[in-house]
């Protein structure tokens, strides 16, 4: 999904970059309450990780392929607000190191993979864990629901841009259509890789896991209160 | 397992997905791509300005051997992410109490 240069007009990519730029800022601070030292050197190898996984693209049939896109995983692990610095790290490297996707276009790549991904990723994450059995055993299966759902609702936005600032005039209906149906095939592998991601990490070490921690401490409570009685 | 284990591992796998495993990974044009040559805005793409980077498309320039090409840009993006983002989660995280006595 990655945007090159000239598909989205000059004052679109602009409004985008305004947006990637702002939500760099607010997560520079959001970070600072995610990160320690034991979870930085996490947050530094989750970016990596990412960075690694786009390299993968998976066939979806017709000639056409995807990768993880990752905003959903790295929410998982390290938080929102670390997520969207990991994804923003990724695509700025990409992008001036590998010339994947534009350079006017970094604000709409980190808007749709740093901003949608991890904002709806983690907000279906969170809203699976209010609803699901409260263990630890959940935690893999929502995550991989969450990327699910971030794929399609990343190439929606996308389409709103297109829509807004598209450079050629094209008939909407047939790119809005192309767009959520690739996408949703593209987002069951998102939902593979992050859910058998995920379910390793938890396995080996559930405490590294952001959106396990609530999970660990009510665990850690009812052992305890169990322990009393 | 350990922290220095847990990590030590995690880098290991993403150095073979990204040195190794990417040959494999399919060239086919990705979902976005796709849909714009079907509906017809492909040729609006421009070529990146960074299109003549040593390391552009994922391919090291001057290395003929593909499974090399892009095994060593695949590596050295891996290590440059590495160093970036630790270094800048390491300053923006919180500090532990015993720092800042330091």
């Amino acid at each position: 999904m990655h945007v090159p240069d000239g598909f989205l007009d000059a004052p679109t990519s602009v409004a985008t970059g305004v947006v990637a730029a702002t939500a760099v800022a607010v997560s520079l601070r959001g970070a600072r309450r995610e990160l320690d030292d034991r979870t930085a050197p996490m947050a530094g190898l989750v970016a990596t990780f990412v960075f690694a996984a786009q390299m993968i693209n998976f066939p979806v049939g017709a000639g056409t392929s995807g990768h993880l896109m990752g905003g959903a995983l790295a929410a998982v692990l390290v938080g929102p607000w670390t997520a969207v610095l990991c994804l923003s790290v990724v695509l700025t490297v990409q992008a001036l190191l590998m010339a994947d996707g534009g350079i006017t276009a970094i604000g709409t790549n980190i808007t749709l993979i740093g901003i949608v991904t991890v904002a709806v990723g983690w907000g279906v994450f969170v809203l699976l864990r209010r609803v699901l059995p409260k263990t630890v055993a959940m935690v893999a299966p929502a995550a991989a629901i969450a990327a699910f759902v971030s794929v399609p609702a990343a190439a929606l936005v996308f389409t709103g841009l297109f829509a807004v600032g598209g450079n050629v005039p094209v008939d909407l209906g047939a790119v809005v259509t192309a767009m959520l149906g690739w996408h949703t095939v593209i987002g069951i592998g998102e939902a593979v890789v992050t859910g058998m991601v995920i379910a390793s990490v938890v396995s080996a070490r559930p405490d590294l896991v952001h959106g396990a921690r609530p999970l660990l401490a009510e665990r850690e409570l009812l052992t305890r209160k169990v322990q009393v009685t | 397992m350990t922290n220095r284990r847990f990590f030590a591992i995690a880098l290991l796998v993403s150095l073979l997905v990204a040195g190794v495993a990417s040959y494999y990974a399919s060239a086919h044009p990705d979902g976005l791509e796709y849909v714009a040559e079907q509906t017809g805005f492909i040729d609006s793409a421009e070529d990146s300005p960074t299109s003549e980077s040593p390391l552009a498309d994922y391919q090291t320039s001057g290395v003929d051997d593909a499974r090399i090409s892009g095994g060593v840009a695949g590596v050295v993006g891996v290590v440059v992410m590495l160093v970036l983002s630790t270094g800048l989660f390491w300053v923006v995280r919180r500090r532990e109490p015993a720092d800042s006595d330091a």
